[in-house]
């Protein structure tokens, strides 16, 4: 790029000859010989009965089940996000009882199994029993029994949303201490509250350093939102749905299966979408952004050019 | 007569342990443009920072415009500013940093309309062409678009100029705005700050090392050493008959 200002008309293009690399050979050959072991058992092996799981992978039930397992994850997640953002900033607060509460909240959700927590709201009835609003010591204006308002899908969402806010707490802090000291002075010298610095300077330079672990805990709850399965949604989210299943049929391991295929799916799914929010925030960290791998397949497959040339291109310029 | 745009009286400042501003006195008129000088560690940037609040002073008195910087007093008590009321003095205090500090995530011109849209509620149309027009005064015009990592350090210092002068400060604090630059790029952005001394008559206080910018722009040079302040004159003083023996040799070591 910059070194053949020269002359570039005397450099001549260099054409090696590659270094030969047997060695990836002979991996490739051993990892083909086991993959189609393993493939050829499992095809073989009658006991996994892939009809089975073919049939149920379409099921309603299943399918239902998939959409309250996505249902869980978006509004527990949506919970822990905002939670995290508000306990994040009470941390950082110069106020020392907020930010000791703060402390608390984190240490008491994070430090008591999930599992635990959800049988615990699940159970909430045997502690209060009904919940009423108004004025504390004054008039009330409203009463719920605890098992009108907290059924088994709030049960879950709340003990996965809260305990998810004590780790994006910690996550969003570590975004809000990451952002230079010197953002936060030049909105200052502006004329910029605190909380119109966190907001429009702060926070979203945070979220280059936020949004990462976020998809982890995304894609990690699509998962852990299959421990609510012992307290009995109605209608059951994707493991309870499979579980209800071969309680009748004994098809045990096919529908197990089954489930897993979705979570791989919907997983991938996240992993894909994370790819891309991140990019979003990527925007002015970098110079220019790399292509996606879509951009990327469809620069190679539409744009014919010879061999060396794309070579140069890849390594030097792009676009 | 109209009060002195900045007036410091015997201002101290500590840092733990380290006091870093010994009793700091000094005028400065409106309209007027004062160097500072001296080792780093001197207190020159605590000064500054002072000014406008970002560092909360521990003795002394200091003013801008006849005002308190972070007080106000009522007979012979003195009551602590509220955080809404030190936001709107900064907000007409401008203040230049050695590392540009612009917003990383927006580009030039959300930079420059950034406070005033958020602070001042200008409408968004008119805080654009407003931008537009400083921009094009920093020599950035053609730059509207770019984020601070596309820029060169020089047009990012030149950025964050526009971006203080938005708010229509009356009083612009700089704190060695060419540091961190490479040596090519220090011209364009002293032109700029020139311009701001010569055709717009801006009260400035500059932190620099660059003595041919006070020569020609400064009324006043401050020699800053161990937290006071131990010489001032007009520029020639300084290149002609330093009095103290400090700041003959640091003029000797940065010349």
């Amino acid at each position: 790029m910059a070194t053949d200002t020269a002359e570039p008309a005397a450099s001549e293009e260099i054409k090696p000859i590659p270094v030969r690399h047997p060695g990836r050979w002979v991996a490739i050959g051993i990892l083909a010989f086991l993959g189609i072991a393993l493939g050829n058992s499992m095809a073989s092996n009658s006991r996994f009965q892939w009809g089975v799981i073919r049939h149920f992978l379409f099921d309603d039930r299943i399918l239902r089940g998939v959409v309250v397992t996505i249902e869980l994850t978006l509004s527990a997640m949506a919970i822990g996000i905002a939670l995290g953002v508000l306990l994040a900033v009470m941390r950082l607060s110069p106020n020392p009882i907020v930010a000791s509460v703060s402390w608390v909240y984190i240490w008491l959700f994070r430090g008591t199994p999930v599992l635990v927590q959800i049988l615990l709201w699940y159970n909430i009835a045997a502690l209060y029993p009904r919940f009423s609003l108004g004025i504390p010591f004054g008039p009330t204006f409203a009463h719920f029994s605890a098992a009108s308002v907290i059924t088994p899908f709030v049960a879950g969402m709340l003990a996965l949303g809260l305990n998810e806010g004590a780790y994006m707490a910690e996550i969003v802090r570590a975004g809000i201490v990451s952002v230079p000291e010197g953002q936060t002075q030049a909105a200052q010298s502006l004329g910029m509250t605190r909380l119109l610095t966190m907001r429009r300077i702060v926070l979203p330079q945070a979220m280059r350093v936020i949004i990462p672990p976020t998809g982890n805990e995304t894609i990690s709850m699509l998962k852990t939102t299959s421990l609510v399965s012992v307290i009995a949604l109605s209608p059951p989210e994707l493991l309870y749905a499979a579980q209800l299943i071969y309680f009748v049929n004994y098809r045990v391991i096919q529908l197990l299966l089954v489930a897993c295929i979705w979570y791989l799916v919907l997983t991938t799914i996240a992993t894909i979408g994370q790819y891309y929010v991140e990019r979003h925030y990527a925007r002015g960290a970098s110079r220019e952004l790399p292509d996606t791998p879509l951009q990327r397949l469809r620069r190679n497959l539409f744009t014919r050019r010879p061999a060396t040339q794309e070579i140069a291109e890849a390594s030097g310029e792009r676009r | 007569m109209s009060p002195p745009m900045v007036k410091a009286e015997a201002v101290r400042k500590r840092f733990g342990r380290l006091e870093v501003l010994k009793g700091v006195s000094l005028e400065v008129e409106a309209g007027e443009v004062v160097c500072m000088i001296g080792p780093s560690g001197s207190g020159k940037s605590t000064f500054l920072r002072c000014i406008n609040h970002l560092e909360k002073i521990d003795a002394g008195r200091l003013s801008v415009d006849g005002d308190l910087v972070g007080y106000h007093q009522v007979g012979d008590k003195i009551y602590e500013q509220r955080d809404a009321e030190v936001c709107r003095d900064r907000s007409e205090i401008g203040m230049v940093f050695q590392q540009f500090n612009l917003f990383g995530h927006m580009t030039a011109l959300q930079n420059v309309i950034e406070a005033p849209v958020h602070v001042r509620k200008v409408p968004k149309k008119q805080a654009i062409a407003a931008a537009k027009v400083l921009l094009e005064r920093v020599g950035l015009g053609h730059r509207l678009d770019n984020y601070p990592s596309q820029l060169s350090g020089g047009e990012q210092q030149r950025v964050a100029i526009a971006r203080a002068l938005a708010m229509g400060p009356k009083l612009m604090l700089f704190d060695e705005p060419t540091s961190a630059l490479d040596p090519e790029l220090v011209g364009e952005v002293l032109e700029v700050m020139k311009s701001l001394a010569f055709d717009f008559k801006t009260t400035m206080i500059v932190v620099t090392h660059e003595m041919g910018f006070a020569r020609e722009a400064a009324d006043r040079v401050l020699m800053m050493d161990d937290g006071k302040i131990i010489e001032e004159g007009p520029p020639e003083h300084f290149f002609t008959a330093p009095r103290e023996e400090r700041t003959k040799q640091f003029l000797s070591a940065i010349l």
